[in-house]
């Protein structure tokens, strides 16, 4: 589902990822875990994206095409979704709206015709449920004035309507109580599908005893210093990263 | 490619109305003086008092300068270079004998006056340069004692009404324009609800400037008997040329006694071209008086044309327990610089007004958001809401908030909000990740952003106006 090949990306000049190769096969879900200032973020922004990287070295081949030298809205429309760390304030432009014209954009890429709004409110309801997200907060401005609990089930909301190939979930657990975390996570088990590929960025291997993954590399530096099995992410929470940075972590 | 790169790259936008009719007009001379006015009067036919009111006008119109305070650069105005008389030859005496010219130019507008106005249920009081060329609906409105009509024509036949009112909320001596339109006007609507008569439809008038060198200086004049309502909208637009025109037209409303009167504007007159270049000067004098008890005036805003705009659509809130509202939304692209604002003036016991100006700067346009809230010594408990927003887009604009306030009762309660924007990048990556263009994705936020104001605009203008914000910021991406 993804190849990434020999991954250099720059911001402002500086050099951020060094060389990532990644392999995500359909229906896996992969960790990367790794020290703050390791990559994880740039490696999302970078898979999606955003302005203001510059690769420059590699390549990365989604779903068979080349994904780098796509818009975002046409990596979005091809599958990709990501699952914000700090999900974005849109004021007066109400959820359910703003779902609506994502999922026709991508529904009329594919050649599909438009959801109408008794259809997609049928398919907002039920989705919403997943996550528990209460019909008020689905009618409302895009995360305006949502707790930080709230913006990442919406998050998960969006991924369960858009209905990606691949979603990357960026720190989703940052900023959650015990019970949004179960709550959020159990969304997005429900969500895991052979056709489904994730990656979960996270610090902590706290979320990773909610969705259990496959696969678990550790990102330090701009480069994977060691991929495992779920022990690995236990490992990691006990020893630290001490053992790949050379210094202790709090 | 930057976003910056992004914004230049794409400010590029045609304006859809800038098309020239061609058809003969009967013009005056350019130039302005004692004889020109007597000759409009005279085209007009119209009684001597009228006149005289406009001589005075003019007199002290000679006296007057233009006022400088507004945060705007004008390229001086010659006045003696303006004809300020163009009608189409031939006076139309129904629909089907209006010059299928001009009808055509209606309907690229939008308008097709037959069906449109039928299905959508309004009434349209079309001006086309100084004459007003079609009014439908007249006979159903008249049923119910409702005037709707040119002012032309409501000075021959309701001269009463004309001569007590006109002037009464904007004075001739008021200001500059207010000036030069009393001693010039051509035309207008001229709109009379009577009392307890609910207005059972939107009436619309649409303005056009077409004749070029021609300033165009309407005149309109609401009034809303006791408990009566009324909601009215006029629609603007102008073709495109290299001169700069002149628009200064002036609104007076009246509400009495349990009256409502809902004023609403889509304005897309020319706005230049993109190295701001032509362009309509809309130096207008807008304002209501709520004279009556409980009685509410409320202008809603769409300014999204004129390459230079000055305009305070403002309440008198006279009547106690009266209400004034302002919902703005104005947006300045390429050269365009807009000072605009309101004036809620309260007089009278109990009195409330909301002010909501949402502000979009594009390009290198320039916006002002300029608002008085006056609390008078007999105001008490008074009210005041005033919410000011300006959303940005790109560098090279620019956007000032100058709120004035002054209070001499101290019972009063004014609350002042004011932000200041601009589009995230985090905003348009967040969209565009969802699957969205960016062009979308900004048409999406500046909805959002200007949700407030739009809700407030009657249903199927609500979707134009939309349109239009989507049509005035094609390629501000940024």
């Amino acid at each position: 589902m993804l190849s990434i090949k020999n991954l250099h990306a720059t911001a402002d000049g500086k050099s951020i990822l060094k060389g990532i190769n990644l392999e995500i096969p359909a229906g896996e879900v992969h960790a990367i875990m790794g020290p703050n200032g390791s990559g994880k973020s740039t490696l999302s922004h970078v898979l999606a994206g955003r302005d203001g990287y510059e690769i420059t070295e590699g390549e990365v081949i989604f779903d068979g095409d080349s994904l780098l030298d796509k818009k975002p809205e046409d990596r979005a429309r091809a599958g990709v979704f990501l699952a914000f760390q700090y999900p974005v304030e849109l004021p007066g432009v109400s959820n359910v709206y703003f779902l609506k014209a994502a999922l026709n954009a991508i529904r009329k890429s594919r050649g599909e015709d438009p959801l109408d709004a008794m259809d997609f409110m049928k398919l907002a309801r039920e989705k919403a449920k997943l996550v528990e997200l209460d019909e008020g907060l689905v009618k409302r401005a895009v995360n305006a004035g949502f707790s930080g609990g709230e913006k990442k089930r919406n998050e998960i909301f969006q991924m369960a309507m858009l209905e990606p190939k691949l979603a990357i979930l960026d720190e989703t657990d940052s900023g959650l109580d015990i019970d949004a975390l179960a709550t959020v996570s159990k969304g997005v088990n429900a969500l895991r599908d052979k056709a489904r590929s994730m990656l979960i960025i996270t610090h902590y291997q706290r979320l990773l005893d909610y969705i259990v993954p496959d696969v678990v590399h550790v990102l330090v530096n701009g480069q994977i210093a060691r991929t495992g099995d779920k022990e690995l992410a236990k490992e990691l929470e006990s020893k630290g990263y001490a053992d790949y940075t050379g210094r202790a972590v709090s | 490619m930057s976003s910056t790169e992004q914004i230049q790259d794409r400010l590029k936008q045609d304006y859809d109305a800038g098309f020239v009719t061609d058809i003969e007009q009967d013009f005056a001379p350019p130039g302005l003086s004692e004889d020109i006015i007597r000759f409009i009067s005279a085209k007009k036919e119209e009684p001597d008092w009228l006149l005289e009111y406009r001589l005075k006008a003019y007199r002290l119109w000679t006296t007057m300068t233009e006022p400088t305070w507004a945060k705007v650069k004008v390229a001086s105005v010659d006045y003696q270079k303006i004809s300020y008389y163009a009608a189409p030859k031939e006076g139309p005496k129904s629909l089907d004998e209006v010059d299928p010219e001009i009808l055509e130019t209606f309907e690229k507008l939008g308008i097709p006056l037959h069906e449109r106005a039928a299905l959508a249920g309004v009434a349209v009081d079309a001006v086309f340069d100084s004459v007003s060329v079609a009014t439908t609906f007249k006979g159903k409105l008249g049923e119910m004692g409702v005037i709707f009509c040119s002012f032309s024509e409501a000075v021959a036949e309701h001269p009463e009404l004309i001569k007590k009112y006109l002037g009464s909320v904007v004075p001739s001596t008021d200001n500059f324009y207010a000036a030069l339109n009393a001693a010039v006007f051509t035309d207008g609507s001229f709109v009379y609800i009577p009392k307890g008569v609910k207005c059972p439809m939107e009436l619309s008038t649409y303005f056009r400037i077409n004749a070029a060198n021609t300033g165009q200086f309407e005149r309109t004049l609401i009034i809303a008997d006791e408990g009566s309502h009324v909601s009215y909208l006029e629609g603007c637009t102008a073709p495109m040329r290299d001169e700069n025109q002149l628009h200064a037209a002036v609104v007076e409303l009246v509400a009495h006694k349990d009256a409502e009167i809902k004023y609403s504007t889509v304005q897309n007159w020319y706005p230049g071209n993109k190295d701001g270049v032509g362009g309509i000067y809309n130096f207008v004098t807008k304002r209501g008086l709520c004279e009556g008890e409980r009685s509410k005036i409320s202008w809603t805003q769409v300014e999204t044309g004129s390459s230079i705009t000055w305009k305070y659509p403002s309440c008198i809130l006279k009547g106690d327990y009266s209400v004034g509202e302002f919902f703005s939304v104005a947006i300045s692209n390429n050269y365009q610089q807009a000072d605009t604002g309101t004036k809620m003036i309260h007089l009278g016991k109990g009195t409330k007004s909301t002010i909501v100006s949402k502000g979009i700067t594009a390009g290198h346009g320039q916006q002002t958001y300029r608002g008085q809230v006056r609390i008078g010594k007999n105001a008490d408990n008074a009210r005041n809401y005033t919410q000011c927003d300006s959303l940005l887009l790109g560098d090279s604009c620019g956007a000032h908030t100058i709120p004035y306030v002054e209070v001499k009762n101290k019972s009063a309660t004014l609350e002042h909000e004011a932000t200041t924007s601009k589009i995230g990048e985090d905003q348009l990556f967040y969209c565009r990740q969802r699957g969205l263009s960016e062009e979308d994705a900004v048409n999406l936020i500046v909805n959002g952003f200007c949700k407030e104001v739009l809700k407030e605009l009657p249903m199927e203008f609500a979707v134009e106006a939309q349109k239009l914000l989507e049509v005035s910021l094609e390629g501000a991406v940024g």
